[in-house]
């Protein structure tokens, strides 16, 4: 069903685009604001984005990371006043627009092929 | 009671919005005007004071007479939804019948709402899905009986079911108000009122929106406008 025309209206003044375009299987660093007290700092969070879910103003996208062998799933907004700066830091070639099966993968298993270096 | 009547508006959708802190806040969107004023009830000729307040247009062909003459005596063209509201005498004197009552005289964002809508009809309905029943179990035996709703009462004392036993039937499409809500955002140039969470009904239903009747009062005792 086609959005309303007002929605839209009101999406569409929510919308960043100073973000590089990314796909699914890039690998990102996502410079996010977290506010502690009345303290406002910077987080990096750095990994491959695994899902993304466009939507307009409601679009997330997910990125995984392994910390200290835990794995570590975000998922962030996409046009979050809270998100700093994206930097796409590498360009993966995937098959898929989900790439759950990471999950089940660890070590070398669960590298992403560079869409650079072959 | 309210002091200011609030409005009669159409439901346009839902959508979300970001607040400066990043947090992100669901939001129903309603067409709230612009809004007329039909009529007035007075102390001295009705016994209490409200606005009669028109919302959208409609055809004059389409209008009949008893109404067509409200609005000529208003001397406004045709509206499609009439509805009285009460409010003050301090309110009630701003406007004079003719007079377009503006969105951001009525509401502001963080004023907490009540929004009355009619749900979605959804016909003859079964006891799960009208009262939440749980059912039987789909295994183990049971025949034929897995959505029903079991016993209603007992054999020869009372001897009958007791009233307000919950059977299926209709479901849907009755009025139902929503207490509390917050105003998210105000626009009042499109006329436009964003309120946090859900309000009764689907898309283009017809909502009320008015001051809570029962507003958890504010630091202070005072009741949030």
């Amino acid at each position: 069903m086609n959005t309303h025309p007002i929605i839209a209206e009101i999406e569409k003044a929510q919308l960043r685009s100073e973000f590089p375009s990314f796909r699914v299987g890039d690998k990102l660093r996502v410079h996010y604001k977290i506010i502690e007290g009345d303290k406002e700092r910077v987080q990096v969070f750095e990994g491959d984005v695994i899902k993304q879910n466009r939507k307009g103003a409601r679009s997330t996208f997910t990125v995984r990371k392994v910390s200290f062998s835990i794995g570590v799933e975000r998922t962030f907004p996409l046009h979050s006043p809270r998100i700093e700066k994206i930097e796409r830091i590498a360009e993966g070639v995937v098959r898929r627009s989900r790439l759950y099966y990471l999950r089940d993968l660890s070590g070398k298993a669960a590298r992403i092929k560079d869409a650079k270096n072959g | 009671m309210n002091k200011k009547p609030g409005i009669i508006g159409r439901k346009i959708g839902c959508t979300q919005l970001f607040t400066a802190d990043g947090t992100v806040q669901r939001v129903t969107v309603v067409q709230a005007g612009p809004l007329t004023v039909v009529g007035k009830r007075t102390v001295e000729r009705d016994g209490y004071v409200a606005v009669v307040l028109g919302f959208e247009e409609r055809k004059e062909k389409h209008t009949n007479k008893p109404l067509a003459g409200q609005f000529k005596k208003a001397g406004i063209s045709p509206k499609r939804i009439v509805k009285e509201l009460r409010c003050d005498e301090a309110f009630s004197a701003q406007y004079e019948v003719g007079a377009v009552i503006s969105l951001d005289t009525l509401f502001k964002a963080g004023d907490t709402v009540d929004a009355q809508g009619r749900t979605r009809g959804r016909g003859f309905t079964g006891v799960m899905r009208r009262w939440n029943f749980a059912g039987f179990p789909r295994t183990h035996g049971t025949h034929e009986y897995q959505r029903h709703g079991g016993s209603i009462g007992t054999n020869m004392t009372p001897g009958r079911t007791l009233p307000n036993i919950k059977m299926a039937g209709q479901y849907g499409d009755e009025t139902v108000s929503i207490l509390n809500l917050t105003v998210a955002r105000v626009d009042a140039v499109q006329n436009l009122l964003m309120i946090e969470g859900g309000i009764p009904g689907a898309k283009n239903t017809v909502v009320t929106v008015r001051h809570a009747v029962k507003a958890r009062l504010a630091k202070g005792g005072v009741p949030r406008a």
